[in-house]
């Protein structure tokens, strides 16, 4: 017996009501995504990527259909519901990276699990934070700020935020859209060491180059799918990053 | 989410502008500085007026005699000759009367030790210094013994003293009024000016029998001081007097009246009250300013913090999490201010004590009031920008630039 999927959307629909005109964002996407998948889903702006990514997201409702997350009717929740969705089952990494400013890296990724149902001990909070950090390879900028960062480290530090409440689900929006390609493949990297770990992952992105390093594309095209197919062939981030290493050098950029 | 983290947050958002956070209290500090300064000014006056109303005697009752009208022309209180000695010995076998002492007053020239000086001459019973709580300084007050046997015996105040016997110890000294040769038997412990401008030491004190026999030749008393058992027995004390006095006179009018302390205290308080009042509600607007100021600059971080809220929203932030959070960073900032308020309006009103030489008392439960009533300030004009803050929209919070 298969096991259950992670996330379902059963024609879901999107409308929004602007003006005399109703947009249409979404019409009618059905996905089912398994546990341990890494999927990218792209589009070119309009598509309705990010509608999507949004209602996946729990931060949005759908207009039509229905949206299962781990066994749970979210489209049917209320905000307050919505609220405890995103902070047990989803941990969000954002373009911009998202980090409160003048908070220490350590606190930032331990701002989730304040927010949790049930009470976790201030000192438990500091030592999952650190791990989440250690695992991400930032353990030694703990107490930096997020302004002592570079891009790729803050990055770094908004996946340890995202992944430290344990989520069934890492979503990624644009996640290396501030970054150069070399930082880019290195995120790239931390993901899919965390997904070879069974962390189930879906980044939306609209560089193809990016979406090789996930193990299936889902392509979306005026609110609906067009493509959906295995990455073939795919992109590892330890070779790209030979490759990179040794392009640099042919042009003596290092 | 649990209040130490809301507040470590809180604190967190107030020090990141620290000049921002302090302007925007000083309205709340001057607020409530205001309050406590009017409020410890203003009892402190209150304070004293009680005090020097106290120092006339506790629970006395004054039976002034009736107004004496000849020919249209109307003598005022205690000119009227109603008053007598067996109505001051009635009044002494009432219930709950601790003392009882029939007034006659009179100005006299009198002469001593070579030297001469106008001053009022009181006869009293020897239970005066009892009722009007004045000490002997030196020597004892005349017996009721004296009283009897009309005694040529004297008490005198300072001021006399100072008048007619500057370099001598006046007990046992002569004083001759109208010529008549009184003994000093004692001298009162000076106790100044009292709350109507009169030198309270300026006085000679002799028995009433004596005045009323050797000196004026009365028959009647201007008043009757007489001293209740007990702050509760006053008004009962009171009413019963003009219960007694009225049946006594069998006048149709009453020619007699009879006042407390508890009256007067009133009438001197209640000027200062109302000041109180005014200085108070001018304080209340103040404050009611100081919350604007606060409701304003929390609206201006709201919509800074658009992102932050955003964020917070994105991992699992309910609107009530958000709700809290600004509540407690409107009610810290007024609460911090009230406490500094509480504090430079103490230090205010101590400088006046010290430098205006004016008695200040800063009562507990106005500093209770003062604190919480602007912790409450900060709730109220906290709320709207929380709730506001509450309201957005996760994906337009993310969003927002």
């Amino acid at each position: 017996m298969p096991p259950n999927p992670v996330i379902k959307l059963d024609q879901i629909h999107k409308t929004y009501h602007t003006g005399e005109v109703d947009v249409h964002a979404v019409r009618g996407v059905s996905l089912d995504i398994m546990p341990g998948e890494f999927v990218a889903i792209m589009g070119s702006s309009g598509s309705g990527k990010s509608t999507v990514m949004n209602m996946v997201g729990a931060l949005d409702h759908p207009t039509g259909g229905h949206y299962w997350l781990d066994g749970i009717d979210v489209s049917t929740l209320d905000r307050d519901a919505l609220a405890d969705v995103r902070n047990e089952k989803i941990g969000f990494v954002f373009q911009g990276f998202n980090l409160l400013s003048r908070t220490t890296a350590l606190e930032n990724v331990e701002m989730p699990m304040q927010y949790n149902r049930h009470r976790i001990p201030s000192h438990e909070q500091r030592d999952r934070a650190q791990q989440a950090l250690d695992l991400v390879g930032l353990g030694k900028r703990a107490d930096h700020h997020p302004n002592q960062l570079s891009g790729g480290q803050q990055q770094r530090v908004a996946i340890a935020r995202a992944l430290v409440n344990r989520p069934t689900l890492l979503l990624a929006d644009e996640p290396t859209g501030n970054l150069d390609t070399q930082t880019s493949i290195e995120i790239m990297g931390v993901f899919q060491k965390l997904n070879d770990q069974g962390i189930t992952i879906i980044m939306v992105t609209h560089e193809l180059d990016i979406a090789r390093f996930t193990k299936r594309m889902v392509i979306l095209r005026d609110g609906k799918i067009v493509t959906d197919q295995p990455v073939q062939p795919r992109s590892f981030a330890e070779k790209e990053l030979e490759n990179l290493r040794q392009e640099q050098q042919a042009v003596k950029l290092d | 989410m649990r209040i130490i983290a809301s507040l470590k947050i809180a604190g967190r958002a107030l020090r990141r502008n620290k000049m921002r956070s302090l302007l925007t209290m000083l309205g709340v500090i001057i607020g409530v500085g205001a309050v406590i300064a009017s409020v410890s000014l203003t009892s402190g006056a209150t304070k004293q007026v009680e005090d020097q109303v106290a120092s006339l005697g506790e629970n006395v009752i004054t039976v002034f005699s009736g107004n004496f009208t000849s020919g249209g022309q109307r003598g005022g209180w205690g000119s009227a000759p109603t008053l007598t000695l067996q109505d001051a010995a009635a009044i002494a076998l009432l219930p709950n009367v601790a003392a009882v002492s029939p007034e006659v007053r009179d100005r006299e020239q009198i002469l001593a030790n070579g030297l001469n000086w106008n001053t009022q001459v009181l006869g009293e019973s020897p239970g005066y210094p009892e009722i009007l709580n004045r000490e002997m300084a030196t020597g004892a007050m005349f017996t009721d013994q004296d009283v009897r046997s009309l005694a040529k015996s004297a008490v005198i105040g300072q001021t006399v003293v100072d008048q007619l016997f500057p370099d001598v110890n006046p007990l046992g000294q002569i004083l001759r009024i109208r010529n008549i040769p009184f003994q000093i038997t004692g001298v009162l412990k000076p106790k100044g000016f009292n709350l109507f401008g009169q030198d309270q030491d300026d006085v000679v004190i002799v028995p009433y029998s004596s005045h009323m026999h050797r000196i004026t030749t009365r028959t009647f008393v201007n008043d009757i001081l007489v001293e209740a058992s007990s702050d509760k027995t006053i008004n009962q004390v009171q009413d019963e007097i003009t219960e007694l006095l009225s049946a006594r006179h069998k006048s149709p009018d009453p020619d007699f009246t009879v006042r407390n302390q508890a009256d007067l205290m009133e009438r001197v308080s209640s000027a200062s009250r109302t000041m109180g009042f005014l200085l108070g509600g001018v304080a209340a607007v103040s404050l009611i300013v100081g919350g604007i100021g606060i409701m304003n600059i929390m609206l201006v971080s709201v919509t800074e913090r658009t992102r932050e809220i955003g964020i917070r929203m994105a991992v699992g932030a309910r609107a009530a999490d958000i709700l809290v959070q600004f509540l407690i960073e409107a009610v810290t900032l007024s609460a911090i201010g009230g406490a500094i308020g509480i504090v430079s309006g103490m230090t205010f009103s101590l400088s006046i004590a010290y430098f205006k030489n004016m008695p200040t008392v800063t009562p507990v439960n106005w500093i209770i009031i003062a604190f919480f009533s602007s912790a409450i300030i900060g709730v109220f004009s906290g709320f709207y920008p929380a709730w506001k803050a509450s309201q957005l929209d996760p994906i337009d919070a993310l969003r927002y630039e």
